[in-house]
């Protein structure tokens, strides 16, 4: 199928960008990978008048470091996320999520910042970035803010992005040294997760220190299981407590119901792929 | 004299198909484009089952591009074209007549209902926004059982109900078996269990289209279809044009998985838009339309009753079905579950065998083949059923099925179906299966497993299918009221240099015929495989055929092929004894060389070629050709059978299930080419296993289709399946002259049980007796959880895919 | 809008659309009919075509995001009657059947064992998972993908695709 016509402007920067955005009104989209947004606009489930493409912007691709923080930019490809010695050494969650996403072709043309906007809650990466207490630099009219991950993602494909808005960078604290990993449950392989547990810990002398675990699409939004993590801090790094946090995996989630999974099963699955997860992440 | 050439048959040639599809030199019917022509797009319905009450399309006709809008009152006025049915299996069947689009009335959700042609695809699909149409609603009739009932809204009110045909077969009333009653009456052991078939999408890569060019002496459509021959015959027959105005090309087709077999709404509506216009113009469909309106396949419900002795001798079979035909009947739709109806008994002696079938009318898409057609259906029922019965006896279900089976010394044999299996060996298939699968030692680790409780248990599936395939001996096909015979046709142009073309009407859409047919040819006339060119696909070049479908190419075509070559060779005989100066019968032909025997005088087909072309010497009343032909029609069906196998590892904390191994045995007779084979094998085994693991079209409670897409329609991909253990065991058919049996389905068939009869074997023991197919994670958790049967339902949502994007979210 | 694209090494500029999709940009104005569209959802992987040497799903690309870059397909892979070391391998090892899905595979194929060069049947088969096919059931894909290794030394095969892949693609 063909998309209904729409007006395109590639603007080189972030101000050009907001600039553009603020010009085409309303019913402008941002248009990053395209790899969620093209077949929508495919089946004509969505008929933008503009779309804001974002492949010129040079300031929105690459990662950096900035003190503490680990900075992606929007438009880097989950491909250049995955080969990047600086996500692997500071921030191994999201490179595991990374390597999950979707397929090769898709990782090769999608990007980070445009799934994390897109914000699917079936999507990989939102998980890891509130896991990881990111922060998200929007720029828009009235210049940039920082919205923090717990903040951004609000409900289904629905974000603190107001529509004349893009999204910059994500700030990530360093996870130096944490051990990782992503769970994800799919009923074939390139199908979106039915569930998925990101996990990050950080153990000494076999003492869990820190841990981080959120859960894919278990509600409308990615979901911190905290009731896990806080099971999990001070405790040993051993299959018992692990067993024992990951019991309050779906505690207070209400996932949706679908074909492939109704809401007792979902529960069921986040409370044992959160047990995987985390003992992956120890053994790592 | 020459040393013996190695014969063709029987090695595994590369194919010569090969080279134009892995270079992009490709000629699909959507590469066509021809002067001045015309997109069309097809306005569909959105509601299972409505009346339309308006329909305005005027600002659609004065969209940018668009050159005219028609409806159903434009392009039959008289709505009196009817989409053919060619199986009316019983005298009072009941058909209505599936327009070319829906006039007043649409009973399926993506019925069409307004063509556009506009002078590009993107401003056809623009204008379908501007159509204004208002419907009102009907009731939405999808359960078989509740739109049986009395009282039903009706999907075709004027029909007066939703049962298209029963058709029965019973063994006693035919005088091949006892009756079933009194079997299952005085049986020691009864198991009774019903499955489903769910709805299947046939999903050949290549979607559907239609080039029509009206504009030569000859009315021309290319199509990506599986039968340009039916095709051509049905336009003529359908639309009312004479048949010889009417060619029709099957270019390079991507696949079809009997998904290509119909005479479409969307094709005759392309004739007449052409017509009416005058220009040539392209239907092309999108793959979201394709899923939503090409027939589906599968969606039955089965009842099985099988009795036995307690020591295991089967008694009698009775099979209860529904088949669910959508709204409308197809091409060949109503006679699927029939060509099941005769293979339930399968590979078991059953003293006394029942068969019914309601045919029921839903608001759904039709459907109609799909790849095993009615067999996978009735191998299922039986190989599953046998496992049950096994369970019942406390028997191991190999030695269940070793005990009923037909022993290699009893062929052939004739079933209490009433069909005649030529040739087999179960045994020797099965014993080759448990070597190369190592039975003992999996079933010896499986019990280990539920020793000691592991959470991934295994279990082990065995499938002993056969089937019928070979479509079809013509005089079967009358007694089954079939509106068409079974035969097919060859040609054979032998051309001045020596060199063949070969004709074929089997229209191959994947195959490799033309691979084989060379193989035949050369074999047969003892000319260079390269020296072979296979011509089908089109009716100018090929003119008769029956095209391509259950599994008969070769096991009819292909002897076609070996018929008309025995007439090239006999047309040569006379004038080779002219030229060699001796009489006929002092001749022998092989390896492309008359000889006179016991001497070294001889010549060759090719010199015999060109005496022909120059026809300066030739015997009195000689024609100057060795362009022959034939037509063959076969006297029994083929049975290839085989033994799987299939080893599944179940988690059971998540109900993700692990093909751990799996391996076949298939006796396919005589290979022509083991390279092919096991392609085919191979691709049938990976639909059979979808069907098991993946597949499923979902209609939610107002009869739309959730899964309408591939992110939501489930297609395995590489990752998603394992490498298979193939291997053949060889019983030639004594039917045919090549000894060859049909291979195109076996793998489709044979798969399905063996995969769920393992993981039912994996988790038995937690009180599971079924699980429906698809078998999710979550279905076979549930099961587990709680001794379930059938469980988890029907979704009436997909889940993530492309429910996962949604039309105002972010726009990265 | 005008755009300037590299195909199959000769370079084009034209007016488009700014809805156009790739595919169907090389499809209807170049005329790379061997690059086909077998869904609409990003699924199947039959319009995967390289993009400044990387496999995309063509009909997920706007022409307009291809301005300026190079594209090849499955038609600018044979050199002077010579085939690239995949397509051989599809071919001796029997990978496809209605061949549809061959050209997406083929391109996909190409791009995995530029990231891998000698890939197990793990690394395949999950290297593959955006590309369907319905005829194979992939065993003699994976075969023929693993069987190209073996053929592929570095610098083999076109010249164009091989130098962007050790650039581009490798680790």
């Amino acid at each position: 199928m063909i998309p209904a016509p729409f007006e395109y402007v590639a603007p080189s920067s972030v101000d050009e960008a907001v600039q553009a955005l603020a010009a085409a009104g309303e019913d402008a989209k941002v248009l990053a990978g395209g790899q969620s947004l093209l077949p929508v606009l495919r089946m004509r489930l969505a008929a933008p008048t503009t779309l804001v493409d974002l492949r010129k912007v040079a300031e929105l691709r690459g990662v950096r470091e900035d003190g503490g923080d680990l900075v992606i930019g929007a438009m880097t490809t989950h491909y250049d996320v995955q080969r990047d010695p600086l996500v692997a050494e500071h921030a191994a969650l999201l490179k595991a999520a990374t390597d999950t996403v979707a397929d090769p072709q898709v990782r090769h043309r999608g990007t980070f910042g445009g799934a994390i906007a897109h914000a699917d809650p079936a999507g990989d990466l939102a998980a890891p970035v509130l896991a990881m207490d990111a922060s998200l630099v929007i720029a828009g009219p009235g210049g940039r803010r920082t919205v923090a991950a717990a903040d951004f993602f609000q409900d289904f494909f629905t974000t603190a992005l107001a529509p004349d808005e893009l999204l910059v960078e994500v700030r990530l604290p360093k996870h130096t040294g944490w051990r990782a990993h992503y769970e994800k449950f799919t009923r074939v392989a390139q199908a979106w997760s039915m569930v998925a547990v990101a996990a990050t810990v950080r153990t000494e002398g076999g003492v869990i220190e820190e841990a981080r675990v959120a859960l894919t699409n278990m509600g409308s939004t990615p979901v911190r299981a905290v009731a896990v993590e806080q099971a999990l801090v001070g405790a040993s790094a051993n299959a018992d407590v692990i067993r024992a946090a990951a019991a309050h995996a779906a505690d207070g989630t209400s996932p949706a119901a679908d074909g492939n999974s109704d809401v007792e099963y979902r529960q069921h699955l986040a409370r044992v792929l959160t047990g995987r997860a985390l003992t992956a992440a120890v053994g790592a | 004299m020459t040393a013996t050439i190695e014969p063709e048959v029987g090695k595994s040639r590369r194919r010569k198909e090969d080279e134009r599809l892995i270079t992009g030199r490709t000629r699909w019917t959507d590469n066509i484009t021809l002067p001045g022509m015309l997109h069309l797009a097809v306005l569909r319905s959105p509601m299972a089952h409505a009346k339309i009450v308006s329909l305005d399309v005027s600002a659609a006709k004065d969209a940018p591009g668009v050159v005219a809008v028609f409806t159903a009152k434009d392009l039959d006025p008289d709505g009196s074209i009817g989409m053919p049915c060619a199986w009316p299996i019983t005298p009072d069947m009941k058909s209505p007549r599936r327009p070319v689009l829906a006039d007043g009335q649409v009973n399926f959700a993506g019925e069409g209902i307004v063509v556009v042609a506009a002078r590009s695809a993107a401003e056809a699909h623009d204008a379908l926004e501007a159509i204004e149409i208002e419907y009102e609603d009907l009731p939405v009739i999808l359960d078989m059982e509740a739109a049986l009932a009395e009282g039903a809204p009706l999907v075709h009110e004027d029909l007066g109900t939703n049962e298209s045909a029963v058709w029965k077969f019973d063994s006693a009333e035919a005088g091949t078996g006892g009756n079933v009653e009194d079997a299952i009456s005085s049986s020691e052991i009864v198991v009774k269990r019903r499955f489903r078939q769910q709805r299947l999408i046939p999903a050949f890569m290549e979607p559907r289209a239609c080039v029509v060019d009206p504009t030569g002496a000859q009315l021309t459509m290319w199509s990506a279809t599986q039968i340009p021959h039916i095709l051509r015959v049905m336009t003529a027959l359908t639309l009312g044009l004479p048949e010889h105005k009417v060619r029709v090309i099957a270019p390079d087709v991507g696949g079809g998985f009997g998904g290509k077999i119909g005479v479409l709404p969307e094709e005759m509506m392309s004739v007449l838009v052409a017509q009416k216009l005058g220009k040539p113009v392209k239907w092309n469909e999108s793959r979201s339309e394709s899923i939503l309106t090409a027939h589906h396949g599968r969606d039955q419900i089965q009842d099985i009753t099988i009795s036995a002795n307690a020591d295991g001798t089967v008694t009698g079979l009775k099979v209860e079905l529904l088949a669910n035909m959508g709204a409308y009947i197809g091409l060949v739709g109503s006679g699927v579950p029939i060509l099941g109806a005769f293979m339930f008994n399968a590979i078991y002696k059953f003293p006394a065998y029942h068969f019914a079938c309601t045919n029921v009318f839903t608001t759904t898409t039709l459907t109609d083949a799909y790849r095993g057609a009615g067999r996978p259906e009735a191998t299922f029922a039986v190989e599953r059923i046998m496992d049950e019965l096994a369970d019942e006896l406390g028997m191991d279900p190999l030695e269940l099925r070793e005990k009923n089976w037909i022993k290699h010394e009893e062929f052939p044999f004739t079933t209490v179906a009433g069909l005649t299996y030529d040739s087999g060996n179960y045994e020797a298939a099965t014993a080759k299966a448990k070597e190369l699968f190592d039975y003992d030692g999996l079933r010896r680790e499986q019990q280990q497993r539920r020793d000691s409780g592991d959470p991934v248990q295994l279990g082990i599936g065995i499938s002993t299918f056969t089937e019928m395939c070979g479509l079809a001996p013509s005089r079967v096909l009358g007694s089954l009221d079939y509106g068409a015979g079974g035969w097919e046709y060859a040609q054979m142009r032998v051309l001045p240099t020596g060199k063949i073309e070969v004709t074929t009407g089997a229209s191959g859409h994947g195959q490799g015929h033309e691979t084989a047919w060379s193989q035949i040819v050369a074999d047969q006339l003892g000319v260079p495989f390269e020296d072979v060119e296979v011509l089908h696909g089109d009716t100018q070049s090929s003119h008769k055929g029956m095209d391509t479908y259950g599994s008969r190419s070769l096991v009819v075509g292909g002897i076609a092929i070996v018929k008309a070559a025995e007439k090239v060779v006999a047309k040569a005989k006379p004038i080779a004894a002219h030229m060699l100066e001796c009489a006929e019968e002092d001749l022998e032909f092989s390896n492309g060389k008359f000889t006179v025997k016991g001497t070294d005088s001889s010549t060759t087909i090719q010199d015999v070629a060109l005496a022909v072309f120059a026809a300066h010497d030739l015997p009195d009343g000689v024609e100057p050709s060795l362009d022959s032909d034939a037509t063959f029609d076969p006297e029994n069906f083929s049975y290839p059978h085989g033994t799987h196998l299939c080893a599944a590892e179940v988690d059971t904390e998540t109900g993700r299930i692990n093909l751990r191994s799996y391996v076949c045995v298939d006796d396919v007779g005589v290979a022509v080419n083991p390279l092919i084979v096991e392609g085919q094998v191979h691709g049938g085994l990976a639909q059979g296993i979808a069907q098991a693991l993946f597949e499923e079209a979902v209609h939610d409670e107002s009869g739309t289709l959730t899964t309408g897409t591939f992110a939501d329609y489930l297609l395995p991909s590489a990752a998603d399946l394992p490498s298979f253990t193939t291997a053949r065991t060889e019983t030639p058919s004594t039917t045919n002259p090549l000894g060859a049996k049909g291979v195109g389905e076996a793998g489709t068939i044979a798969s399905t049980p063996a995969v769920v009869n393992a993981v039912i074997d994996a988790v038995r023991h937690f009180g599971v007796n079924d699980i429906e197919m698809p078998l999710t994670p979550m279905r076979v958790w549930h099961a587990v959880q709680h001794g379930t049967t059938a469980a988890g339902g029907v979704g009436s949502e997909s889940g993530g895919g492309l429910g996962s994007i949604d039309a105002s979210g972010g726009a990265q | 809008m005008r755009i300037t694209v590299t195909v199959d090494g000769t370079k084009y500029t034209d007016e488009v659309e700014p809805r156009t999709l790739l595919v169907h940009y090389l499809r209807e104005r170049v005329g790379k009919v061997g690059t086909v569209v077998g869904c609409d959802t990003s699924n199947c992987g039959a319009c995967t075509v390289h993009l400044d040497g990387h496999s995309v799903k063509s009909c997920s690309v706007l022409a307009v995001q291809a301005d300026g870059s190079e594209v090849t397909t499955v038609e600018g892979l044979a050199r002077d009657g010579q085939l690239h070391p995949v397509q051989q391998a599809f071919h001796d090892n029997h990978a496809l059947q209605c061949g549809f899905c061959t050209p997406g595979m083929i391109m996909a194929s190409i791009d995995l064992l530029a990231d891998n060069p000698d890939p197990d049947e793990k690394a395949v088969r999950e290297g593959l998972e955006g590309n369907l096919c319905r005829c194979t059931g992939y065993q003699n894909i994976v075969r023929a993908v693993r069987d190209a290794a073996q053929h592929m030394s570095p610098g083999a095969g076109p010249e164009a695709e091989q130098i962007k892949h050790v650039g581009v693609g490798g680790e």
